[in-house]
């Protein structure tokens, strides 16, 4: 299906979020995620299920002010 | 051990009053240097999106960790409720913390806080059992406000962020110090020279948060041991009582019994 990661369009396989996070290559990272605006919790990946069209937001520790 | 005089913020003593940001450093290893040379043991950081392979994120949180200081993530960018309580959870897991330093931002040409989503978001996520830092202006009702929906530390701005303006507003944050005697409170932005961070301190604010002033500056280490320095000296100044200024001069060599030459 196709899911926006970071503002970029993706064709995945995965069906939920936690296999979607290991066909990205960021399984095991330090990640926090939003699935359309709503923060997902690590715990709840596994199961977040994916629809085409959805908007994902993989974010990392960043330097900030 | 922590010192006597050690900032005391949410039960946490921090050794340090100078809190240094993460940002637009010329490399990690002069982060990394800048961090030691300023002697901060909070510093603030965000979040981004993760770039696919780069990983770039994994290797500055390293940094941090090896560092041995405690993380103080930002909501930056965030325009709105929604958006900065979302950051906060993101942050909260990513970081491992219950602190945030709440930014909504409001207007783009001065950065300057949305009081009113900032109150806001701060109620929300402080029933949510966050610790909120709540960035703000010296805006005397707002920090009632903030006060009220939970923040038990204000951090108010210099100047713009990024500025480099110091205290834009002496005597409106005079005035918030008086007012709230009590409650921890930090410069956040604005700040551009040493100076500028030693008189926060000697007006009675209990530290300051800088980031552009070291990490732009031609030689950040040197620069984040002159902001160490001035902040050590602010702190003693004001804890020595200042003395007020005067319009008239006043010899401070004693007049009494001087010679007669004339």
């Amino acid at each position: 299906m196709n899911i926006q990661v970071n503002g970029q369009w993706r064709e995945l396989a995965a069906q939920d979020l936690s296999a979607a996070l290991e066909e990205l290559g960021l399984g095991g990272a330090v990640i926090a995620t939003a699935l359309n605006g709503e923060f997902v919790p690590a715990g709840s990946r596994q199961g977040a299920r994916l629809a085409d069209g959805d908007r994902l937001e993989v974010l990392s520790p960043m330097q900030g002010g | 051990m922590a010192s006597p005089d050690s900032l005391r913020v949410y039960g946490v003593e921090l050794g340090s009053r100078l809190l240094l940001g993460t940002a637009r450093y010329p490399s990690p290893a002069i982060l990394t240097e800048a961090v030691k040379a300023s002697g901060a043991q909070l510093v603030t950081a965000s979040l981004r999106r993760e770039a696919g392979g780069e990983r770039a994120g994994q290797g500055f949180w390293s940094i941090i960790r090896d560092l041995g200081v405690r993380v103080l993530p930002n909501t930056a960018a965030c325009h709105s409720v929604k958006e900065a309580v979302t950051t906060a959870h993101l942050a909260r897991e990513v970081f491992g913390t219950p602190w945030v330093k709440l930014e909504v931002i409001g207007e783009e040409d001065t950065l300057q806080p949305d009081l009113f989503a900032l109150v806001e978001a701060a109620r929300i996520l402080t029933r949510e059992g966050f610790e909120v830092f709540p960035y703000t202006t010296e805006d005397l009702i707002g920090a009632e406000r903030l006060l009220e929906a939970g923040c038990r530390v204000l951090m108010p701005w210099g100047s713009p962020i990024g500025s480099g303006r110091g205290l834009n507003n002496r005597f409106g944050l005079k005035a918030l110090r008086a007012r709230f005697p009590e409650v921890p409170m930090v410069i956040d932005a604005g700040i551009g020279v040493p100076s500028h961070a030693a008189q926060s301190l000697e007006l009675g604010f209990d530290a300051v948060l800088i980031n552009t002033a070291v990490s732009r500056a031609v030689d950040p280490v040197r620069m984040a041991g002159a902001f160490a320095r001035a902040v050590a000296a602010g702190r003693e100044a004001y804890l020595a009582g200042p003395m007020e200024p005067r319009d008239m001069a006043v010899p401070s060599t004693p007049v009494i019994g001087k010679a007669f030459l004339g």
